[in-house]
């Protein structure tokens, strides 16, 4: 070689022991992705989904045209649909208000053993779809709205919960010193220091849900947690597509209108 | 001027040994011991991280000291449990830096939270509080001269407005003694003047102990009638304003020419690292 | 000397509406809506009455979880999520991609971009769900089907996030890449993959998080996964093994949760 021993021949972006393990991470991951797909379809059974375009194919004949006359039906599913997700949200948000101060650094009563407690609160119902909330609760309580509306409320505590304890967290403690300074009780430095500080916060929160909830109260039906997911499952049981395809679009129109009500909504209240 | 305005006679304040150690190992008041008198304005001068914020939070616990005695009237607050403690806070008007109003309420609840330690919750909850107090607090906002804004909220007021109402609500709780940290710290230089000037005033009128917490020399000489230098959470100037010169400001402050500065502000004071008590 | 007269009343000022009558109107409408739509549950209390027994076992059952009994069926539902759920975001990614590059309005002509932002948008408004039983018609029972679901989200998800994130680059940047004389290919390995990098790891973890808990939920409806276990063991009534499922998902949601935001700070 002639080049000079101090001037590398090649520029390189990373010296090679990162470009090494760089190489190495990407290996890695398409090894772990060939033996998930591999362990993935061990049972499936190929000529199903080589059958696939034909039975989509069908299923697309038999959902055109839409039976339009099943529209009516639909506005008393309809609105279940919205009581559910909007007694849902109420009911989320009046849960998830003491979870979050709980849960909250500077407002916790107890860092040690509350904290703790609010917090697994907020996973445990973060991490479970309100689909299986209402799965369960329909085994316990039985069907229909109020299970919908139980385990909207259930699944919307840990969301709301969630981002009003991280507000509380973010509240200028200088002004709640202030209100500590004046001999204000407790109570009072958490109505006069803290609350006005999170409010918009939380009206922002609690709208944001009520558009996520108005999506999933539209299937909770199909475990028997009432409205409009109620009749998808009928007529799914029936194989009636074209009503189906009724259904998805009054979902899509209910969907779609409530995101811009929100949008609306939020940008009033900020 | 009620007649019991004796200077010099009654202590209405007294540290005794005050010390205040941090988690963290720093000593922040080192054996800080004196006396404050009815109707005298004491201005609290020293370098950033001397302990002044410290030791005027000392005083009212917003941060617990850690040994030694403040003694308001007869009471000594350091012993006090949560509600008695509440009870003598009420008497304790404080003044803030950046004037840590409640933004998002209105001026009038600004000043009527000043009320907070003498009314039941559900009261202020409600926002029903008595008339007396509500004829007070409109009294208040206008001798601090904001009237006018009373409906508005805070968040819309200017820096000095701002300012005012934090003197008015610190007024609204009929306090018996004013601890002000760093008031015009975050003012311009006339501002500054006009809402130290008010303080004095309202004192004076009120015959009102004040701890004036002031990082700005000049103008702590120009209102202040006693000037207490910390250095290092330790008392080491306590005197009349005149006899503030440049041996005492190098004992202050460390070595500097003084001449030089006066015309300019010094650097940006160190705030003490604030403990919300639940 | 007289004192001014101060008034002794103060009313707070509405906060968001001014307008008094507007302001009540809305408080009655709000509150015939709560007593209609309160009045519209329809509760079979004997019902919830018995119940109760029930919830009592369930909670019974989730403070002392039964791991072994279905421990195979467990296991068997585990493997097909998390499986599912690693090939589904690989896949995801890998086509929102392009897709994301072609939804940036800033990179590409007008039809393309017309193109890619309806496949996102159709994503984006069916639900997993939905999406999981027309799949499932299709493509008949198991993860197969819910892999293809949660691909099918996850490009709705990233691709929305990438086409936003390009199209709000550091426009001097890119200038100054295509000064260069670059062509179009090399402007977005020098100009924009840099900087929108870091964002495509992070989102995503965070689908991949998504998608472990969705997985859970279109074993309901016949595509695979925990779902299907957890489906079933409620069906049979079996609480103490539905208690273990749902614990086993929240310590992973927890899991992963926690691993993610240290490999984001890790990978920055």
């Amino acid at each position: 070689m002639s080049t000079p021993a101090h001037i590398p021949p090649v520029w390189m972006r990373r010296t090679s022991r990162q470009s090494l393990l760089l190489w190495l991470g990407w290996l890695a991951l398409v090894a772990l992705f060939v033996w998930c797909w591999q362990v993935m379809t061990q049972s499936t059974i190929w000529a199903f989904v080589l059958d696939a375009p034909d039975q989509a194919a069908d299923i697309g004949s038999r959902m055109l045209p839409p039976e339009w006359g099943y529209l009516p039906e639909l506005m008393l599913p309809l609105w279940d649909t919205l009581n559910i997700a909007t007694l849902g949200t109420v009911g989320g948000v009046i849960m998830a208000v003491p979870v979050a101060f709980l849960a909250a650094r500077n407002t916790t009563p107890s860092a040690t053993f509350l904290r703790p407690v609010a917090l697994f609160i907020i996973v445990a119902s973060r991490s479970i779809n309100s689909l299986i909330w209402a799965l369960l609760l329909v085994a316990i309580i039985g069907p229909g709205l109020l299970a919908g509306i139980i385990a909207i409320a259930l699944r919307s505590i840990g969301f709301v919960g969630k981002l009003l304890y991280e507000a509380i967290e973010e509240t200028d403690a200088r002004q709640i010193e202030a209100i500590t300074a004046t001999g204000a009780g407790p109570a009072q430095v958490l109505t006069y220091g803290i609350v006005p500080q999170i409010m918009p916060s939380f009206w922002g929160i609690s709208v944001f849900r009520w558009d996520i909830n108005i999506r999933e109260s539209t299937i909770l039906g199909l475990v028997g947690a009432g409205g409009l997911g109620l009749k998808m499952n009928a007529s799914l049981a029936v194989l009636a597509w074209d009503q189906i395809t009724v259904i998805l679009l009054l979902i899509l129109g209910t969907v779609v209108l409530s995101e811009a009500l929100s949008a609306k909504l939020r940008k009033a209240i900020i | 001027m009620p007649a019991c305005f004796q200077f010099g006679k009654t202590a209405m304040l007294r540290l005794t040994n005050l010390s205040k150690t941090y988690r963290t190992g720093d000593k922040a008041l080192n054996d800080v011991s004196f006396e404050v008198h009815k109707g005298q304005i004491i201005g609290l001068i020293g370098p950033s991280g001397a302990g002044k914020s410290t030791l005027i939070r000392c005083i009212n616990r917003l941060v617990e000291p850690t040994g030694g005695e403040v003694r308001l009237g007869e009471v000594n607050l350091v012993t006090l449990g949560k509600s008695d403690l509440r009870r003598q806070r009420r008497r304790i008007g404080m003044i803030f830096q950046e004037y840590a109003l409640v933004e998002r309420l209105s001026v009038m609840e600004n000043v009527l939270s000043g009320r907070l330690g003498y009314v039941p919750f559900w009261r202020s909850w409600l926002r029903r509080f008595e008339g007396h107090d509500i004829q007070r607090a409109y009294e208040l906002l206008d001798r601090v001269g904001l009237l006018q804004h009373a409906d508005k909220r805070a968040d819309a007021l200017s820096g000095g407005q701002r300012q005012r109402v934090g003197i008015a609500r610190a007024l609204m709780q009929d306090p018996d003694l004013l601890l002000v940290d760093e008031p015009t710290a975050s003012l311009d230089p006339k501002t500054s003047r006009q809402i130290m000037r008010l303080l004095t005033e309202i004192c004076s009128e009120r015959g009102l102990p004040a701890i004036v917490n002031i990082h700005d020399v000049p103008l702590a000489q120009h209102f202040m009638q006693r000037i207490i230098g910390l250095r290092a959470g330790t008392v080491v100037f306590d005197g009349v304003a005149e006899a503030l010169d440049e041996t005492v400001l190098t004992e202050i402050y460390g070595a500097e020419d003084w001449n030089a500065l006066r015309p300019e502000t010094p650097a940006e004071p160190a705030r003490a690292p604030v403990e919300v008590p639940a | 000397m007289t004192a001014p007269a101060y008034p002794k009343t103060w009313r707070r000022p509405p906060q968001i509406l001014a307008n008094r009558r507007i302001r009540i109107a809305i408080q009655i409408g709000v509150l015939i809506y709560l007593v209609l739509a309160v009045g519209s549950i329809e509760v079979n209390w004997l019902r919830v009455f018995e119940g109760l027994e029930r919830g009592q076992r369930f909670v019974m059952g989730f403070l002392s979880p039964d791991f072994t009994s279905r421990w195979r069926d467990i296991q068997q539902g585990l493997v097909e999520s998390l499986t599912m759920t690693l090939t589904s975001t690989v896949i995801g990614v890998a086509l929102s991609i392009p897709i994301g590059i072609g939804g940036a309005r800033n990179m590409v002509p007008r039809p393309v971009y017309l193109v890619c932002r309806s496949i996102i948008a159709v994503s984006r408004a069916l639900q997993e769900i939905i999406v999981a039983i027309f799949l499932v018609a299709m493509f008949g029972f198991g993860p197969f089907a819910g892999f293809l679901t949660l691909t099918f989200a996850t490009i709705g998800f990233i691709g929305k996030l990438l086409a936003d994130e390009i199209e709000e680059i550091d426009a001097s940047q890119v200038e100054a890449i295509r000064a260069t004389g670059a062509t179009w290919p090399q402007l977005l390995v020098y100009a924009v993959q840099p900087q929108v990098m870091p964002r495509i790891i992070g989102l995503s973890l965070y689908r991949l998080d998504i998608n472990f808990r969705e997985s859970a939920v279109i074993g309901i409806v016949g595509a695979g996964g925990i779902g299907a276990t957890l489906n079933t063991a409620i069906d049979r009534y079996e609480y103490d093994s539905a208690g273990a499922i749902l614990l086993i998902i929240i310590a992973i949601v927890m899991v992963a949760e926690y691993s993610s935001s240290y490999l984001r700070k890790f990978l920055q």
